[in-house]
């Protein structure tokens, strides 16, 4: 090849104590392109960039950075070097405004009077500009939206001059529009001739946004090529290493009696804002109804008031012919509701206990499991093992801590718990999200076979695919209400996309 | 004098070791450093103080003894908190207990034995015919300036320099302060240091300036007050004096009382700042349920380079 590599890592080996995460991988990125490094979660992409970022060192192996052999040893290495990287979870201080943000760590000019301060932003706007990165610059981060926090750290690491950009999954927050918007900007930045990286596992973007397609696996680098000469399937192949089965269709089936209704909710977040702002919904028997969204428009509260976790200021909810007096996570599950919490380490699953005390968490009162006070031991262990054999759980033994199991493996011990209540209606939120596309699989037949027994689910998700692929129903929420709904025939990905950032009223403008 | 004059002098000279205590605390937490040591800081600095003063006669080599013993009691809690990356809260409890035991075994020979001189004035005369601003600033001591400066400086280095920038960017993401170049444990010892060498500065201007004879336990909870005034001032330079001068007030008003020959026993009237302190912690609490308390958002949460995943 005649051009030089902007970067070019040779045989990286990482281990982390037993665990290998790269193999012997070798990886390099031209100037003037968009290189997709695409692989599940778990397949090493993101500790491959961490070692070019300079947050963590190779075991082995060698960097070069414009033909030059390099070592990097911090974040202010690579930053010296011309490598910027924009990870999944902001490097941003909340309390500091965008511009401080950018500026952050620079050691010109000890002082900063008004002037100075004035003449940075100048700067930062002007970066902004010519590569359609509008934000404002002079508001604290934590008044800015997901999109705009995104966008300042991008021009954080241009600010800094840098020629080769990482994004690390950088669209799993953004709604189907900034997405479009944020590759508008990355095809700006490649025609000024920096390199691009871009790590991710969603397919259609890769092919969307790529120049060249470098593939990993387990750990390994399995191909690296031209999109031209690709295609989804194949890439799906590659990534997971079997043929990807196409996801089964629905079948229609009559809609049910109502099973959960919840008229007008109004429920205060943080600040004293109105987190869920009059929101309305119901959900039938039989029925898995999706609700999208970009985070932080109500979902965490929606799923917490129907857990019974948080207090309602107005408004009813019904469930199940009862009306919800007040919070109550007993009542809720009482009444069948099932939770499949968004953190399942957090407030899932205890992770230092076994799968036995896990599962009996929720059922421990009930005759079958205990007696007077006392847990019924023996019957209790048989029941769990039987229950990790249905879920098909893989654990060394039912006393292993849950921590140390997979996140497939912890999601279906949760899933086993829920589905063991015989509940009314299970309430997901984020199932699938950390997983494998196996593990994920497995959760999404998990909800269908519910949907099939015809019990409710109610899927709380960001992932849109996943929603428009399981949904009877999709609900759009957006700023604490519901913004729009859509049968599973109507669905379709624009649309859905413009109610999500709230774009509804430009729609009907557009005609 | 009119009350209020009076009020506002009794406020600067009762205020003025709490200010600097604050300061001296405010400067660490924003690094994210809890410091619950005050208390034993102002004894260890009271008692060199003393004893340094009473053996040498000169208050320049005082002042030099008291930096020095506080930058070392600094540096101990530093190598705890940020290299040890022990209990913040515990470590902060070991240095007022050891503070309090050591000061008072240091300070026994020369316990109820005044000190040879006091902290010059800076005399204005300009000012002294003026009313109100005459006898509240025509005859304060240096110390007590040095505390209206320290004010001004450290609004401003925190909020108008780049070093400012970078604290405020240590004590709320750490993190992010380390992947953007700037030097977080090293940072965080400095603030350390330097803020516990204003600490140990207040005890010495309570015996300096405040009562200068030394008493076993002489702060009697004013260190306390001090680690309570960082949260009323929300980590606020600036709040910090108003919030040291409010209580300065509290302070004297117990011995005002009784002056005035109050039935009520005098234990109650001592009681008064600590109790207030209470109720506007429990004040200040509901009526800024819904905000943020300005605290930094890592304050005591230990940085490791490698946990960054």
């Amino acid at each position: 090849m005649t051009v030089t590599m902007s970067v070019e890592m040779r045989q990286i080996v990482k281990r982390f104590g037993t665990v290998t995460a790269n193999d012997h991988v070798d990886f390099g990125a031209l100037p003037g392109e968009i290189h997709a490094l695409l692989g599940e979660n778990g397949a090493g992409k993101s500790t491959m960039m961490c070692m070019l970022s300079g947050v963590y060192r190779p075991t082995s192996g060698d960097i070069l950075i414009g033909g030059e052999k390099v070592r990097i040893r911090s974040p202010k290495d690579a930053m010296k070097l011309g490598v910027g990287m924009v990870f999944q979870n902001f490097r941003l201080v909340q309390t500091l405004s965008a511009a401080e943000n950018i500026v952050l760590g620079e050691r010109s000019s000890f002082w900063r009077g008004p002037k100075w301060i004035k003449r940075k932003q100048e700067e930062i706007e002007a970066i902004s500009r010519k590569f359609g990165l509008s934000f404002p610059v002079d508001r604290p981060i934590w008044q800015l939206s997901v999109g705009e926090q995104q966008r300042v750290e991008i021009v954080k690491t241009l600010y800094r001059g840098a020629n080769l950009i990482i994004l690390d999954e950088p669209t799993s927050v953004l709604t189907p529009g900034e997405v479009d918007r944020l590759f508008e900007t990355l095809a700006s930045m490649k025609a000024e001739g920096k390199s691009v990286i871009l790590t991710t596992h969603k397919l259609k973007e890769v092919m969307a946004a790529s120049d060249r397609i470098s593939v990993m696996r387990k750990g390994r680098m399995i191909a690296v090529m031209d999109k031209k000469e690709t295609n989804e399937r194949e890439l799906a192949r590659l990534m997971v290493g079997k043929d990807f089965a196409a996801p089964r269709p629905l079948a229609d089936r009559p809609k049910g009696k109502p099973v959960l209704i919840m008229d007008r909710v109004e429920v205060l977040g943080g600040h004293g804002r109105k987190a869920l702002d009059g929101i309305s919904l119901q959900v039938h028997e039989g029925e898995i109804v999706g609700v999208a969204g970009v985070a932080g428009n109500g979902q965490k509260e929606l799923a917490e008031v129907l857990a019974g976790l948080t207090e309602w200021r107005k408004g009813t909810i019904q469930f199940g012919g009862q009306t919800f007096k007040r919070a109550s996570v007993r009542a809720a599950i009482e009444a069948g509701i099932a939770h499949v919490p968004e953190n399942r380490m957090k407030s899932g699953l205890a992770g230092s206990l076994g799968a036995v005390d896990n599962l009996l968490s929720k059922s421990y009162r009930t005759p079958d499991r205990s007696r007077l006070g006392f847990l019924l031991h023996g019957r209790n262990r048989s029941w769990s093992q039987s229950l990790i054999e249905r879920f098909d759980v893989k654990t060394p033994g039912i006393d292993t801590p849950v921590r140390q199991l997979s996140g497939g493996n912890q999601q279906k011990l949760l899933f086993a718990r829920e589905i063991e209540m015989n509940p009314k209606l299970m309430l997901a939120v984020h199932p699938t999200q950390g997983l494998d596309v196996g593990a994920a699989e497995g959760v999404h037949r998990l909800l269908t076979d519910l949907r099939e027994a015809g019990r409710s689910v109610l899927l709380i998700s960001e992932d849109l695919e996943e929603i428009m692929q399981l949904s009877d129903r999709i609900l759009v929420i957006y700023n604490g209400a519901i913004a729009g709904e859509f049968s599973r025939a109507e669905a379709d990905r624009e649309r859905i996309g413009m109610y999500m950032a709230g774009l509804r009223d430009a729609e009907g403008d557009a005609g | 004098m009119d009350l209020f004059t009076q009020l506002v002098m009794a406020a600067v000279s009762s205020g003025t070791p709490l200010l600097i205590a604050t300061l001296g605390g405010i400067l660490i937490e924003r690094s994210g450093i809890i410091q619950l040591g005050a208390e034993g800081l102002m004894l260890m600095g009271a008692v060199t103080a003393c004893l340094t003063y009473l053996h040498t006669g000169s208050l320049a080599l005082a002042l030099l003894a008291v930096f020095g013993v506080s930058a070392l009691l600094g540096l101990i809690h530093g190598v705890m908190t940020v290299s040890l990356r022990a209990n913040q809260i515990v470590s902060g409890l070991a240095m007022t207990l050891f503070g309090t035991g050591f000061s008072a075994y240091l300070g026994k020979p020369v316990s109820g034995m005044p000190i040879p001189g006091s902290v010059p004035k800076l005399e204005l005369t300009f000012l002294q015919d003026v009313p109100v601003l005459g006898p509240i600033f025509g005859r304060l001591d240096l110390l007590t300036w040095f505390s209206f400066f320290l004010v001004i400086a450290m609004h401003l280095f925190i909020h108008r320099t780049s070093a400012g920038l970078h604290l405020r960017a240590i004590g709320d993401n750490p993190a992010t302060a380390d992947v953007m170049g700037i030097r977080v444990q090293w940072t965080r010892y400095a603030c350390i240091v330097i803020g516990s060498m204003l600490i140990g500065l207040a005890g010495a201007d309570l015996l300096l300036v405040f009562s200068p004879t030394w008493i076993e336990g002489m702060t009697a909870g004013r260190g306390w007050i001090a680690v309570a005034l960082i949260i009323f001032a929300r980590w606020n330079p600036v709040r910090a004096l108003l919030c040291a001068y409010f209580f300065g007030v509290l302070d004297t008003l117990g011995f005002r009382i009784q002056l005035v020959g109050s039935e009520v026993p005098s234990y109650f009237l001592k009681m008064i700042p600590y109790v207030v302190t209470i109720l506007v912690l429990m004040f200040l609490g509901w009526r800024n349920r819904n905000q943020p308390s300005g605290a930094p958002e890592s304050l005591g949460v230990p940085y490791l380079r490698e946990q960054r995943f």
